[in-house]
């Protein structure tokens, strides 16, 4: 890997490894089983340099904003590279989020260029809220049909100028992008990521999971999330390596993809992985019974043998099937984004697959920590990354208390929100929400969160007050939507769900026409973004003199139900 | 040519086959995450399914939010 102190900004550690890795494989594009595109570190300056040019020429400088709505693909990374190099700051957002959220966005990050495909331009052009991104000057749309309807928008493909543009430096703390970790609907928290964020959050990765020219890194969480910007651009392209996407998320196209491109590394969500072991177990379960005997007997062996690390070269000769399933080069899954089963977790580590757990969240531009495999250990996520500094605010006598962080690889603050950002960085420590202990061998467990939101399987965060909107008319007294952990406090990261808490008025009662209209505005949701059931309550809602809920006082109160006769199932 | 009408009841046959739940207890207008109880990744099973059947592809943004068997259909008509 480049070495990262010598770099100012990601920017130029960029262009230096496009002349440095030159001639090794940078991309790789598949669409199901076809091989559409192979491209070097050669040919990714060509194509970024007559886009940056094509930019510049706009006027495009330092203090600008590029958004990228896109599925991952080259022409994200092309297209980050080229805002990167002219000095600008990049705004990627989710391509899952609804053209009305992703309008709120693109007004709120003043975004003055857009980078974004056909079929999602398609949508978005399509609903209002245009007029509100003012900023917005520059609309580059990708593999658009011949005589398609642009809607002021222009073409990525012929979108090229002439000549050299000129690189523009950054110094370290310069803000290189503003993340969305949430906040669609009410309150957008659009973390500002400085450059000093990526390259100290980048610098220790090569001792713990090392990256070189001929690795591979299969791409498959969005490039926008955290994790996939830096695990599937940033870090495999300072290292020379090879970044793989999949124009098609199925299972069956992800799993042949590990033999075909020889995967060294990949990152998962804890559902993907749930599935995968589902997969496996299946296949192993309608083995005969003298080959699964035999095959018990070997993972047995291996338990043994990587019982105080991981021994790769064995566990992939005792268990050689499996791990041709693979590609035979895998190195380790990396799961993130959410909290993973231990047995989960383990039964790929018996496997001889070895599963980083990892913890982090987009305020702390990623990773926290990481699981070192010294040993594996499936009930932690691991030990803080070399660089940040982890302590338990308030520990109860069980010593679980708030996470905080204090590291260089922390946000500078919330995007037009210093209110938000004096809240959760507090003297320089990042309070991060979650309640965690510290063991003795310095490991993280997690047991909840102090905040009142969920994280999906799928390693989305949903914040109760981004969905409340959907509710409103509702003809009830009062409602308001919160995370069930966060009224009963569980002490575990699992079964969390939303729950919609309403207020009759007086007389009223909880009929099923009302049931009705709300499940009708709940399915108007995404899918993971659903309540989970109703819990009536029978009290005025304590709010402020504004009339604001006073949520935390509401939550206490509702505390004293029975939660499993409480939640009324939709 | 197959007409829209077709091509739902297709759907929901193959659903309720692969899902195993009873022919004739899904319709048009149901939220397939609610009322088969999956996940997006079962969805995506399905849909490869559905592709197979009707010797379609469908990609991944054609059926990003949607959760009806009506839309679906829609989507798989403009394209056979």
């Amino acid at each position: 890997m480049l070495d990262l102190a010598k770099y100012q900004s990601i920017g130029a550690a960029l262009k230096d490894a496009l002349d440095q890795f030159a001639g090794e494989v940078c991309l790789i594009e598949s669409d199901r089983e076809r091989e559409k595109e192979r491209i070097t570190y050669r040919d990714f300056k060509v194509r970024a340099l007559a886009l940056t040019k094509a930019l510049q020429d706009t006027g495009f400088k330092v203090g600008y904003r590029a958004s990228i709505i896109m599925t991952n693909q080259s022409k994200w990374l092309i297209s980050a590279y080229a805002v990167l190099y002219c000095g600008g700051t990049l705004v990627p957002l989710d391509y899952k989020l609804t053209p009305h959220e992703q309008w709120l966005l693109l007004k709120h990050s003043s975004a003055d260029v857009l980078f974004t495909e056909y079929p999602i331009w398609r949508q978005l052009s399509a609903s209002p809220g245009r007029s509100a991104a003012t900023a917005l000057r520059t609309i580059l749309v990708t593999e658009a049909p011949p005589n398609a309807d642009l809607n002021g928008a222009q073409r990525w493909e012929s979108f090229r100028g002439q000549g050299e543009p000129v690189f523009v430096p950054r110094k370290r703390s310069d803000i290189a992008s503003i993340v969305y970790s949430s906040g669609t609907g009410g309150r957008p928290k659009g973390c500002m990521m400085t450059h000093e964020n990526y390259l100290e959050q980048c610098a220790p990765f090569p001792a713990l999971y090392p990256l070189w020219p001929g690795a591979t890194y299969l791409s498959i969480l969005p490039t926008n999330h955290a994790i996939d910007f830096m695990l599937g651009f940033f870090y495999p392209f300072v290292s020379g390596a090879t970044v793989v996407h999949l124009r098609t998320l199925r299972p069956e196209y992800v799993r042949e993809a590990f033999p075909k491109y020889k995967v060294t590394y990949v990152t998962l969500v804890p559902l993907v992985l749930k599935n995968l072991q589902k997969g496996l177990q299946a296949r192993f379960d309608a083995l005969p019974k003298g080959k699964r005997k035999l095959f018990n007997a070997l993972v047995k062996v291996n338990k043994r043998v990587t019982r105080a690390g991981p021994r790769l070269g064995l566990s992939r000769f005792l268990l050689k099937q499996v791990h041709q399933a693979f590609g035979g080069e895998l190195r380790a899954i990396i799961v993130g984004g959410a909290f993973s089963e231990p047995q989960v977790l383990q039964f790929f580590y018996d496997l001889g697959i070895s599963v980083a757990n990892a913890y982090g969240l987009t305020e702390g531009c990623m990773g926290i920590t990481v699981n070192d495999l010294k040993p594996f250990r499936a009930d932690t996520v691991g030990k803080p990354l070399p660089g940040i500094e982890v302590r338990i605010a308030n520990p109860d006598p069980d010593g679980i208390g708030e996470v905080a962080i204090r590291s260089k690889t922390v946000m500078s603050g919330y995007l037009n929100d210093p209110e938000l950002t004096a809240e959760t960085i507090v003297d320089g420590w990042l309070m991060t929400g979650d309640l965690g202990k510290l063991d003795p061998a310095g490991h993280l467990q997690l047991f909840g969160r102090k905040k009142n939101m969920i994280v999906t399987e799928e390693g989305k965060n949903i914040y109760p007050e981004d969905i409340e909107t959907v509710f409103e008319s509702l003809p009830v007294k009062e409602f308001s939507v919160f995370a069930a952990n966060y009224i009963w406090p569980q002490r575990s990261m699992l079964g969390e769900q939303l729950v919609l808490v309403i207020h009759l008025e007086p007389g009223q009662s909880y009929t099923e026409d009302l049931r009705r209209d709300i499940s009708a505005r709940n399915n108007r949701l995404l899918n993971y973004k659903r309540i989970h059931g109703v819990v009536l309550w029978e009290e005025d809602f304590p709010r402020t003199a504004s009339l604001k809920i006073k949520r935390n006082d509401l939550a206490e109160r509702l505390a004293k139900l029975d939660r499993a006769s409480a939640i009324l199932p939709l | 040519m197959r007409t829209l009408e077709q091509t739902t009841k297709e759907i929901l046959d193959l659903a309720s086959k692969h899902f195993n739940v009873p022919a004739g207890s899904l319709s048009a207008d149901d939220d397939f995450f609610k009322k088969l109880g999956i996940d997006s990744l079962q969805t995506l099973e399905m849909l490869s399914r559905l592709e197979n059947h009707f010797g379609i592809e469908l990609p991944d943004y054609e059926v990003q939010g949607v959760s009806d068997f009506k839309t679906l259909a829609s989507r798989i008509q403009s394209r056979l």
